[in-house]
């Protein structure tokens, strides 16, 4: 929700990174609010998830330009453990199977850093268990996944459910969903978006990233964004959304076009 | 000079056998003319030792492992005799086992062991069931190393002294496992741990074969050289976990043959921590259709530690299944080995077979040699198979530290889960607690 007494969570300016000497994203310029939540569309290569993993701390993107403040700081100066500290969290459009490693293990570890990061209690394996299983009533998730390794053999809906598992027990300033409503059947998708919006509050935000207006009947963006070739082409409403779904990205440009015609 | 120096161990060792002196040689618990059959075994055994050649690097299976340091070393075999106090022992003890059969430096030891008499398996050490049961054990007894005979379960069968006898007959199905501790407490000593395993049609029964020590001094010295025989009847199911937590001196050199007969299933962990040089033969003969065996193997090495884990499953007849996972850790200086070789013979149509050695450096010094050998002379098969040895996976850390998790936390735990994943195979509650607790303090870098 767009408020007056927002603060600025986010913002971009002129990000410019390269992978593999390969430039990606091409001047990206993004504010988020607090209590706002913020919809990137585009076409599949177009740097969504780029920019995603960008503001996560990939190592794998080198920052040639541009800035980013989160909260008051240089999230760019922060390794990514502590950009997930400050409160930035990502929920992956590819969850990777962690073997070995129990969920409940692995959800408890990431919640007591966190915690005691914020200067909050810890707390013990009953404890957690406890307060985990609230979490996944939530998310209507089988507390069975607890016992298994992390996203290891779950399905693709199962894996999108458990990051949003995190999300909710991480409970950070800006979650970035890239695609989570991919792979996921209608039921999951209401469930999932019914967490979110419980989830969204006047204090975070949320950038959803999709392709698909049917997440964005559930959760209602303030603003849609489009990226083409590393860059944010035009911003709009949620109507922006329905146009879109519509008419597709040709549309799109033509538009552009006739605008720019119109303005020379 | 000490002219025993210029005395290989090869040689040394036969000549300890052929001199059998009172003094040093252990007495014998089963006295050869009441048991021909064992005479005639040991007989062969020293033959056959005296035929092979101490193996060098040149040795096509012994490439990458050189256990030179072994062949001057003159280590006279234990003597019988020894017993370590319980509270020294008992920490190993298994809560789950309902059985167990401990042997210090090779012979079975009453007072530490615990035979449950009530339950329907067979347990106990050969001079107690050479007896009773002779017809199996004479039946099973080194009969299971057919193709794969080398020079040291020749020489293990040739200072046969005592051995570990489980047989679980037709249609018995125990849970509880029965477990087998090998002790080794004399310093330069080499001792020869042994066990058979028979499980008889329609049975079921699980095997913990662990290696320990308790030595005075702590750290010393001295040479395993054991050897397991597992045989599966008709449908029998056997799990086999075998636990080397030898100290860091010692030199451990073990051989395994298991062999399957119609639809029976063996299922084996292997978790190798500890020795200076280890090495492991496994040698697993599908003989009759639709057999199935399901291995899996972890190595967690540090420091100098050589660990060498040497496979081969041997598909004979159709429809069996084979699935082999194995991993090596090595870290500091240690070399991990692990070769696996897969036999598809001619008739061995609609096999199932897979095949996964995955392997983790944790040190530039650390080495590693890894290699799956396939062997396929049927058409109609499935095999899968692939080796990889690399550090750990950036995007897996990268998902860690997404959570907030510092790094070398996240190192740490994925090193743990790298070899968790095999422990897990381990259906021994405690057993299996007891192993990721090792596995756990030895991960965890600063
Ligand atoms: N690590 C990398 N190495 C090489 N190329 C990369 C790498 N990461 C991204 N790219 C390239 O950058 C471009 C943008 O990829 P990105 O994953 O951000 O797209 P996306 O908008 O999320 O697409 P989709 O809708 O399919 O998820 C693609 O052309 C991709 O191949
Ligand atoms: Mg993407």
């Amino acid at each position: 929700m767009i408020s007056q007494n927002s603060q600025t969570i986010l913002n971009v300016q002129n990000l410019h990174a390269n992978t593999q000497n390969t430039e990606i994203l091409k001047g990206i310029n993004l504010t988020v609010k607090s209590g706002e939540i913020h919809a990137i569309m585009g076409l599949n290569g177009s740097g969504k998830s780029t920019l995603a993993k960008v503001l996560a701390g990939h190592p794998d993107y080198e920052i040639t330009q541009g800035s980013i403040q989160f909260d008051q700081q240089d999230l760019l100066a922060l390794d990514s453990e502590e950009r997930a500290q400050a409160g930035v969290f990502l929920a992956f459009q590819y969850p990777i199977e962690i073997p070995g490693v129990a969920n409940s293990q692995f959800l408890r570890l990431a919640y007591n850093t966190i915690q005691s990061k914020r200067g909050n209690d810890e707390l013990d394996p009953l404890e957690f268990d406890d307060f985990v299983r609230e979490k996944m009533k939530l998310l209507e998730m089988n507390p069975d996944f607890l016992d298994r390794s992390v996203n290891e053999g779950f399905s693709g809906g199962e894996k999108k459910r458990n990051e949003i598992l995190q999300m909710a027990l991480l409970e950070p300033k800006l979650g970035v969903l890239d695609e989570t409503d991919s792979g996921l059947d209608i039921d999951a998708l209401k469930i999932v978006a019914k967490g979110v919006n419980h989830l969204s509050n006047e204090h975070n935000a949320m950038i959803l990233i999709t392709h698909y207006q049917r997440l964005l009947d559930h959760i209602v963006p303030d603003y849609v964004h489009v990226m083409e070739s590393g860059r944010i082409i035009k911003t709009g409403g949620k109507e922006l959304a329905l146009e879109l779904e519509k008419h597709g990205y040709d549309w799109l440009h033509d538009n552009l076009q006739n605008n720019a015609g119109a303005t020379a | 000079m000490n002219a025993l120096a210029n005395i290989d161990y090869l040689s040394s060792l036969l000549q300890t056998l052929s001199t059998q002196n009172p003094g040093d040689f252990p007495k014998d618990l089963l006295p050869e003319n009441n048991f021909p059959w064992l005479k005639q075994l040991r007989t062969q055994a020293i033959d056959q030792a005296g035929q092979f050649k101490w193996p060098t690097t040149r040795d096509e299976e012994w490439r990458f492992t050189d256990i030179s340091p072994l062949s001057t070393l003159t280590f006279k075999p234990a003597q019988p005799g020894n017993s370590p106090a319980l509270a020294d022992v008992s920490p190993f003890f298994i809560e789950e086992a309902n059985n167990r059969l401990v042997f210090v430096d090779g012979f079975f030891t009453p007072e530490l062991s615990n035979v449950n008499h009530k339950n329907q398996l067979v347990v106990g050490n050969l001079a107690e069931l050479a007896t009773s049961h002779s017809d199996v054990i004479e039946h099973h007894l080194g009969q299971h190393f057919k193709s794969q005979k080398n020079l040291f379960s020749a020489l293990n069968t040739a200072f046969l002294k005592d051995c570990a006898v489980i047989i679980a007959p037709q249609n018995t199905v125990i849970t509880q496992p029965v477990h087998i501790l090998y002790i080794a407490t004399q310093a330069e000593t080499t001792h020869y741990p042994r066990c058979l395993v028979v499980g008889q049609t329609n049975s079921q029964a699980t095997v913990i074969e662990d290696y320990i020590a308790l030595q005075k001094p702590a750290n010393s010295s001295y040479i395993t050289n054991s050897v397991a025989e597992f045989s599966l009847a008709a449908n029998a199911q056997i799990r086999h976990f075998r636990i080397q937590r030898e100290n860091s001196s010692a030199f451990h050199l073990a051989n395994c043959a298991v062999s399957l007969d119609y639809a029976s299933r063996y299922q084996a962990v292997s978790v190798t921590l500890g020795a200076s040089i280890s090495r492991y033969n496994l040698d697993i003969g599908l003989r009759a259709e639709a057999a199935e065996c399901i291995i899996d193997g972890l190595a967690l090495i540090s420091s100098d530690q050589l660990a060498d884990t040497h496979t081969c499953i041997d598909h004979l007849q159709p429809n069996c299944v084979s699935h082999q996972q194995h991993k090596c850790i090595a870290d500091e200086g240690a070399h991990a080995v692990f070769n696996g070789k897969i036999i598809v013979r001619p008739d061995a149509q609609r096999t199932d077979s897979s095949q996964s050695s995955r392997n983790l450096l944790l040190s530039n010094q650390a080495k590693i040699d890894a290699k799956p050998q396939l062997e396929i002379f049927a058409d109609d098969v499935k095999c899968a198979h692939g080796a990889t040895v690399g550090q750990l996976d950036n995007e897996e850390i990268f998902y860690l530290k997404s959570r907030g998790i510092p790094e070398l936390t996240a190192r740490n735990l994925l090193t743990y889960a790298f070899g968790a994943e095999i422990l897990n195979r381990i259906s021994i509650a405690s057993l299996k607690h007891t192993l990721e607790q090792i596995v756990l303090n030895q991960t965890q870098h600063h």
